[in-house]
């Protein structure tokens, strides 16, 4: 792996924030919360950890991404898009009629491997391409960003079940642990902890850390090389709508987009 | 009399052929592998066979995420399991993501019997119809269950199958035809035609035969796909025979009944009647004291018949 500037990380996670009001003020509607909250797990997925080649989007040997909180679109797009997958300037089209950049993830936008949406699938589809790997003895590895309100959906359970009965070693889950959902603070609406013990207790390896830091975002993701036997679990604390003082921890900032006064202030505080 | 069996073991033994031939082919179970017959398929590829347990959701997730290996994926289970409980999963990771999933159904109708309403799923062939990029199949007998496995094993792409708990009569022989959307005529006739899927096309059959006896000449159609609907077939027998009845071990709503309406209504008009289960749940019984109670049976097709020929006639008249 190449030398990590964590600076230049920093001011990554800074230009993509901005990127992410942009794209939702322009589409008018969209996920800011849940996107500001997975900047910098993507920036490490994208930027550090994951083997992936934006000019063959389709190469066989890739690792993979599922993204089962499929709503948060505006981060995954603006990370695909400065990646190099397809050009900033579609960005634009993010939610208009005919755009590849569809509300909910969407293969149409190269770069994305599966559509989500409704909530609680993509750890089903995240083992079943792991044990797919494995059956074709590929050495690719599978990742799966999870919600944390997304984990009240029994599916996800079902699906934890499975990922350690199959003693699947090539997947690796991260739940963007934002704390708020729609209606509310998760732990209020449907409690989740004790969480680190209650994937323990499914099988998994887990790892809890600070999703905005870098070095413990890296550190954690090069632990997966290592994890033998079982699936492996990094929780990232992390805050919804983090950056922008008037969106975090605030459920409204779930699903609506910056007019343009709110839009100013926002980039304001980014600056 | 004809030979008796299920359509399920057509099915399995099919899918084991096809496995040998075609290294793909990955199966996914929940803990049904022996009434579904998957399990034929398990003991000769253990590698290629998994279980997710009692655990429909996950077992289509995980089947949608095979196949982005370029795996086949056959799953199974209990048709209400599979299209009620698991609908969501369906609709999103296999229909919308458009995955060569191929989702494998017994247990469904009336037939099942003895273990009552909530296991008699009367509503999959509306389900799984009205999802887009689903194709759906219900064999009529074990000859054609294994063809309509070849054909899924074949052709790319979502594709339901309902098969039976219970044995149906062998109808159809090795070397008749069999492609998916393209229907079969089993006798002609030119006064009505009755359309008819699964358990109901041999009910069919014994209802035409009753009907000659009364001078009354019913065309029998096997209609084994659902969707996409052989429109070219129904258009041709309501021209031809100016009145249609539809057979079918499943809800009056949204099943072949309606799915050939569809194609009545728009492009051919005639007089038509259904012979459904009438918007009720079911119960327990014998599998044939159930087509009896709840009006399936060949007599229930006559009746319609003579309801459809009497509109016919009527028309005419005006």
């Amino acid at each position: 792996m190449a030398s990590i500037n964590i600076e230049e990380f920093k001011s990554l996670a800074k230009d993509f924030r901005k990127q992410i009001l942009e794209v939702t003020h322009a589409a008018g509607s969209g996920h800011p919360g849940g996107s500001l909250s997975a900047v910098e797990i993507l920036i490490s997925l994208y930027g550090y950890k994951m083997k992936h080649n934006p000019k063959d989007p389709t190469w066989d040997d890739r690792d993979r991404l599922i993204i089962s909180k499929g709503h948060c679109t505006p981060v995954a797009y603006v990370t695909l898009a400065n990646y190099g997958y397809f050009p900033k300037e579609e960005l634009k089209s993010f939610r208009k009629l005919g755009s590849r950049l569809q509300g909910h993830v969407h293969i149409y936008a190269p770069g994305i491997e599966f559509n989500t949406g409704s909530l609680g699938h993509g750890l089903s589809v995240a083992n079943g391409c792991a044990l797919g790997a494995r059956l074709r003895q590929k050495n690719f590895k599978v990742y799966c960003l999870l919600g944390d309100g997304e984990l009240q959906e029994g599916s996800v359970w079902e699906a934890a079940m499975n990922a350690s009965h199959q003693k699947l070693d090539n997947i690796c889950a991260i739940v963007d642990y934002n704390k708020v959902q729609q209606n509310g603070p998760v732990n209020e609406i449907k409690n989740l902890e004790p969480l680190a013990k209650r994937w323990e207790s499914f099988g998994w390896e887990v790892e809890e850390i600070d999703g905005h830091d870098f070095n413990q975002l890296m550190k954690a993701l090069d632990k997966f090389d290592s994890v033998k036997g079982k699936p492996y679990m990094i929780i990232a604390n992390t805050l919804k709508g983090k950056g922008v003082s008037f969106m975090e921890l605030n459920p409204a900032w779930h699903g609506k987009a910056p007019n343009d006064e709110e839009l100013k202030k926002a980039l304001a505080e980014l600056k | 009399m004809s030979e008796m069996l299920p359509t399920r073991d057509g099915y399995g033994k099919a899918l084991v052929e096809c496995g040998k031939k075609d290294k793909r082919i990955v199966v996914v179970s929940a803990d049904l592998e022996d009434s579904t017959r998957s399990k034929w398929f398990a003991e000769q590829f253990p590698e290629r066979a998994f279980t997710v347990g009692i655990a429909e959701q996950d077992m289509v997730g995980t089947a949608a995420g095979l196949t982005l290996n370029g795996f086949t994926v056959f799953i199974n289970s209990f048709a209400v399991f599979m299209t009620n409980r698991a609908y969501d999963m369906l609709r999103l990771d296999v229909c919308y993501n458009n995955r060569n999933v191929k989702v494998i159904c017994s247990h469904a109708g009336l037939t099942v019997g003895e273990d009552g309403a909530s296991a008699q799923c009367l509503e999959d062939l509306a389900l799984m119809r009205v999802l887009p990029n689903m194709k759906v199949v219900v064999p009529v007998d074990a000859i054609e269950a294994a063809k309509a496995t070849r054909a899924f094993a074949e052709e790319e792409g979502p594709m339901y199958m309902r098969t039976s708990r219970g044995p149906f009569p062998v109808l159809t022989k090795e070397t008749d035809p069999f492609e998916i959307g393209q229907a079969n005529v089993l006798r002609e006739g030119k006064d009505v035609t009755i359309i008819a899927c699964g358990i109901m096309v041999s009910e069919s059959l014994k209802a035409a035969e009753l009907l000659k006896k009364e001078k009354i000449d019913a065309k029998v159609v096997n209609m084994h796909t659902i969707k996409p609907i052989d429109e070219t077939m129904i258009v041709q027998s309501a021209v031809s025979t100016g009145a249609i009845v539809t057979a079918e071990e499943h809800q009056v709503h949204g099943g072949l009944g309606s799915a050939v309406a569809e194609v009545v209504t728009r492009k051919a008009p005639v007089p038509m009647e259904m012979v459904a289960v009438m918007d009720t749940f079911g119960e327990s019984g014998k599998p044939d004291e159930l087509l009896k109670v709840y009006h399936l049976k060949d007599v229930d097709i006559v009746a319609a018949v003579k309801k459809v020929l009497k509109r016919k006639f009527d028309t005419a008249k005006v």
